[in-house]
């Protein structure tokens, strides 16, 4: 049995954010153009970015939000690393945009992660070390993604825009304390991009057994083993979601129930924002947890892997909660697009 | 390439930090070190809020030609909670029709490709509706 990762020093989320663009492509829209609007729809509608948001205007507003939630100065991060696969550079750092936009530079680290959709799972996981281990008092978390889709294909029903931010401090000053995390990762090639590709390539049917449900399943079990709990133990859990059906699959196949992933369950109406994925549904559900309250998180990232974690939140969470804008504030502003405008906004028309 | 421009303005263009007038208290932006309300020096550096009312509008529908790509767009004179007026574009509208006296708050978005797609992508502040809140 892998042992758990639990610092030394116990720490937990100081302050979270979440972000969801202003637009919404629905998927009988997208359904309309490429199959006379036949067959089924893996979720509602997706979050679509404005002309001008991308990975690194989503993470400033996402941090923002973490940090007015955390009442700490910008200067006292140690640490803004950004998960995504959409990175706007190819070579310059997300993170020192986001960084200086926040008023974190000059004595911080900085960098960008990268792992398919569990990116900014990955960069929470360090964030606990570095905290853990005392060489911090605080560092950014963020995963956040504008993913593209090639047009026609079944991801392009669900790849959305959005992200979430974690500050990462020590457990007495968190809103909900770290109980342990774990990963689950194998060499497993679901779904790639290769460089100066503009869509990504995947495994059609073998994105779901050998991929999704295997690392989530097995990352979730062994922590449940780990922690010596069961899925009654948790007021709510989280499972990464790429559409509406295989988190509520894996939640049904692990034993927890529709009630329990309900508060997350955020991808009828967002889509699927990748790094932001996991981690928006588990903003959602702070928003609404009480103290005392558990919750686990399992992500997943194509390639493949997926990080298991669990918080325990604490009385600070009624005094935090109002202080930023709630994920679903965000994903009650919607404006509905067609998909010719979806079309120009995301760039899939030659101009030049 | 204005790297060196875009690279001084980053402050200011990326979270509005602006100046404070040690002698009168009024709020400057941009700074500019000399405060213009009193004429003493201001050089103390001050974040500004990032809200405010809109007080004058136009669309602009023949863009710069780094600008066509989000064209037609809103312009905007906003005048900020803090004191200072500033212009910016209006984003996040969607089905929204800009008017005076709307209230706004700032977002960091890009602003523009310099040059081209192979050039640096500039980012700095617009300004939104204020996001409305179950809870606040």
């Amino acid at each position: 049995m892998p042992e758990l990762l639990r610092p030394e020093r116990p720490v937990g989320i100081v302050g979270y954010g979440a972000y969801v663009p202003r637009y919404r492509l629905p998927a009988k829209e997208i359904a309309r153009i490429w199959t006379q609007g036949r067959g089924g729809l893996p979720i509602e509608e997706k979050a679509v970015p404005g002309l001008d948001e991308d990975t690194i205007t989503i993470s400033i507003e996402a941090a923002r939000n973490a940090l007015a939630r955390a009442g700490i100065d910008a200067e006292l991060l140690r640490a803004v690393w950004v998960g995504s696969e959409s990175h706007p550079y190819a070579v310059k750092p997300s993170s020192t945009i986001v960084a200086e936009a926040l008023g974190a530079t000059p004595f911080t680290q900085a960098g960008d992660w990268e792992f398919a959709c569990k990116a900014g799972t990955e960069a929470m996981v360090a964030a606990f070390g570095l905290i853990g281990s005392g060489m911090a008092d605080y560092a950014l978390a963020i995963g956040a993604d504008t993913a593209q889709g090639r047009p026609g294909d079944a991801l392009e029903y669900t790849a959305a825009a959005g992200g979430a931010a974690f500050i990462i401090g020590p457990a007495e000053e968190s809103l909900a304390v770290l109980l342990g995390t774990l990963s689950y990762v194998t060499d497993t090639p679901d779904f790639w991009r290769r460089a100066q590709q503009p869509y990504p390539e995947h495994g059609m049917r073998f994105t779901g057994e050998p991929a999704y449900f295997q690392h989530i399943g097995s990352a979730a079990r062994a922590f449940l083993e780990a922690t010596n709990t069961t899925p009654q133990d948790y007021t709510y859990a989280i499972f990464h979601q790429p559409n509406a059906k295989f988190p509520q699959r894996i939640a049904k196949q692990l034993g927890f129930t529709p009630e329990q992933i309900a508060p997350g369950l955020v991808v009828p109406t967002v889509g699927n924002t990748y790094s932001g994925s996991a981690i928006l549904g588990l903003t959602a559900t702070l928003d609404v947890a009480k103290p005392g309250d558990r919750i686990l998180v399992v992500s997943f990232g194509s390639g493949a892997g997926s990080d298991a974690m669990a918080f325990e939140v604490t009385d600070l969470i009624e005094e935090r909660r109002a202080l930023a804008p709630a994920t679903q504030d965000y994903i009650r502003r919607r404006t509905e697009i067609d998909y010719a405008t979806y079309v120009r906004w995301r760039g899939k028309l030659v101009l030049k | 390439m204005d790297i060196s421009r875009h690279w001084r303005n980053r402050k200011q263009r990326y979270r509005l930090v602006g100046e404070v007038c040690p002698h009168c208290g009024a709020k400057l932006f941009p700074p500019r070190d000399v405060c213009p309300h009193c004429g003493m020096e201001a050089k103390t550096v001050e974040t500004l809020v990032g809200t405010g009312t809109v007080y004058a509008f136009t669309t602009v529908r023949q863009a710069p030609s780094d600008f066509a790509e989000q064209s037609p767009y809103v312009v905007a004179l906003i005048s900020l909670d803090d004191g200072p007026m500033l212009t910016a574009q209006l984003t996040d509208l969607g089905d929204v029709e800009p008017y005076v006296g709307m209230r706004v708050e700032m977002v960091t978005r890009k602003l523009r490709n310099a040059d081209d797609e192979r050039g640096l992508i500039i980012y700095g502040y617009k300004f939104r509706p204020v996001l409305e809140r179950a809870l606040a």
